[in-house]
């Protein structure tokens, strides 16, 4: 899903905290002319993205009776909370904690090792190592988690960290890493030398300027990593169902499946394992609509 | 970008710094660079290796030679799965960039319900492949889905249960999950578009068809090749989606390759083959990218990189 495909280099513009200013009104005429088509096409683009979703929701207050016998596409005639009961009562709360735990666990560290690691090459410009250091990242961003998943079996393994939630935690916050860099150093490059200078001139040593300057002049950049790389990993799959086996430890994905096979047909009830494992993110996406979408695209569409 | 050189194994130990104080900051790129270093290039480094060795899921590996490489390419499953993936490429590839072109150009304008649009339509991106999965598998359900409660013949099908119609629902599914993402990107390119193209052409006379393939369709060139390789190199590595939705199946109609590399390692215990086709999904991917990049004429590196 999103953290497969869309490890993209961002350049300076990664952060956008406004759509951008709109085009000139002649533009804008113009393009609403031409695109008559397209817009009778959003339209049904949206009715086909709204259709599943709408119906995952109406589905999960719908008794197992009701919904056998009444229009799968009609709301419910009484509301019932019954289904949501149901999942809760299946150690839901244990999967949405572990979630929690390795979301929070791999984003904080990845986060904070990236930006160092950003601001160093910024900072370092020059030195051969860390151009060598940036052009792994560089090349990491090539790297699919998919390709390497049987070594990172076998690593776990021989750490004796099989089963565990850290062992979802290790290789997450390391594939985080190189798009992290790549956009937070483009970032910092923003910020005009003259204050670095200043800084120095203060006295202040690099790793003062880091956290006292770098850091708060790049927030909405490391708000947007974050966005982007909490969302990859809480809806990560595959390092959890091979890196666990224990159900304690599966997370909401996972659970998912789980949920899916344990209800079989009761739809109402899988609708509403669905709809409960979503709504921490569409609740995170009213919150930071915008950082979202800049942090998806990060950078592209110049 | 992806060029292959070798890891940077072979750093000099002491730092030169030609301009500034480099050598004071260089550490602090060492905890990330180790974490990736561990968990990133050692395991590339070592599927390598791994696909010239045998060994189970228990993790005694034996080097063997060339046995697992020969084992992996005679198997007929790899033939299947490759051109399996490629189907799954092609065709999504082929549906999702008009309707995402349409839609981003579109959405570029000022349009008064564009903002209420916007804020529905990029849902899709937040959910996780299994969540996305579970759902349709239940809509089209062919007892006690949507084409049976609306008692509508048409949609009332095996959908999963056939090969062509489970490679369709595959490609829809994707398509409804990345569109909006692509959309995106080509709505930001339209942006960028001058002006004054429009209001020259106009002078001469062109109608808005002809502006829309004569400026809008060419200067969107390097957008639709970068598009196209998250497209086409994301599509490589679907696993999630099609684990839940059909597993592989009907048979073998949708075992791709990621698919296929966990079945054969994960579920076969024959760790050396799998990884023998994880190596294959690297080069696959890499040249995909290589070749697009090539096509796209330019050398902004940053650009291309797809995942």
């Amino acid at each position: 899903m999103v953290a497969t495909t869309s490890h993209q280099a961002p350049g300076s513009h990664a952060v956008r905290r406004q759509p951008s200013p709109r085009p000139k009104p002649s533009l804008g005429r113009r393009l609403k002319q031409l695109n008559w088509i397209g817009g009778g096409f959003s339209w049904i683009w949206l009715l086909v993205v709204m259709l599943p979703l709408y119906w995952i929701v109406i589905t999960s207050f719908k008794t197992q009776d009701s919904y056998f016998i009444s229009n799968p596409l009609a709301p419910p005639t009484s509301l019932t909370f019954e289904n949501y009961k149901t999942v809760l009562e299946q150690h839901f709360v244990q999967y949405f904690l572990n979630s929690v735990i390795v979301t929070v666990g791999a984003i904080v560290p990845a986060v904070t090792i990236s930006f160092m690691a950003a601001f160093a090459i910024v900072r370092g410009a020059g030195s051969r190592v860390l151009k060598t250091i940036n052009g792994v990242f560089l090349m990491g961003l090539a790297i699919p988690l998919q390709a390497v998943i049987i070594p990172v079996y076998l690593m776990v393994i021989k750490l004796q960290l099989y089963d565990t939630l850290l062992a979802i935690i290790l290789p997450s916050i390391a594939f985080a890493i190189p798009l992290s860099v790549l956009v937070l150093s483009n970032f910092i490059r923003d910020v005009p030398k003259e204050l670095f200078e200043s800084m120095r001139m203060d006295g202040a040593t690099e790793w003062g300027t880091m956290w006292r300057l770098a850091f708060p002049l790049t927030r909405p950049a490391l708000v947007t990593v974050t966005i982007y790389n909490a969302l990859g990993i809480w809806n990560g799959f595959l390092l959890p169902l091979i890196l666990t086996q224990n159900p304690d430890r599966r997370t909401m994905p996972l659970a998912l499946v789980n949920f899916q096979g344990q209800f079989g047909v009761n739809f109402p009830a899988i609708a509403a394992s669905v709809t409960l494992t979503t709504i921490p993110l569409v609740l995170l996406y009213a919150i930071g609509r915008r950082q979202l979408l800049s942090g998806l695209t990060a950078g592209f569409g110049k | 970008m992806t060029t292959l050189a070798p890891p940077a194994v072979r750093v000099p130990e002491t730092s030169r710094t030609t301009g500034g104080r480099g050598g004071s900051v260089t550490w602090m790129a060492l905890p990330a660079f180790l974490m990736f270093f561990a968990f990133g290039i050692i395991p590339l480094v070592g599927v390598l290796f791994l696909s010239f060795t045998t060994f189970d899921i228990i993790g005694t590996v034996v080097p063997s030679g060339l046995t697992s490489w020969k084992a992996a390419l005679t198997d007929p499953g790899l033939m299947n799965s490759l051109w399996v993936t490629f189907l799954i490429m092609a065709l999504s590839w082929l549906f999702q960039t008009p309707v995402s072109i349409l839609l981003g150009v579109f959405l570029a304008a000022r349009f008064r319900y564009r903002g209420f649009l916007a804020v529905f339509f990029f849902i899709p991106l937040m959910i996780s492949a299994a969540a996305i999965s579970i759902t349709f598998k239940a809509l089209l359900d062919p007892s006690f889905g949507l084409g049976n409660g609306l008692h509508i013949d048409a949609l009332n099908q095996d959908w999963l249960g056939k090969s062509n119609l489970a490679i369709g629902v595959l490609i829809f599914i994707v398509s409804w999950q990345w569109i909006p993402f692509h959309t995106l990107i080509y709505q930001g390119a339209v942006r960028q578009i001058p002006t004054s193209m429009y209001e020259a052409s106009q002078i001469d006379g062109a109608g808005r068809l002809r502006q829309f393939f004569s400026i809008t369709l060419p200067q969107l060139k390097y957008t639709i090749i970068t598009s196209s390789t998250l497209m086409v190199v994301g599509s490589l590595t679907f696993f999630d989606l099609i684990y839940v939705l059909t597993g592989g199946g009907p048979g073998d109609a949708t075992n791709a390759l990621a698919l296929q590399m966990y079945r054969l390692g994960f579920q076969s215990n024959l760790m050396g083959p799998a990884s023998a086709i994880a190596v294959i999904l690297v080069l696959v991917g890499l040249s995909l990218s290589l070749l697009l990049r090539r096509l796209g004429g330019r050398a902004d590196e940053s650009q291309l990189e797809g995942a």
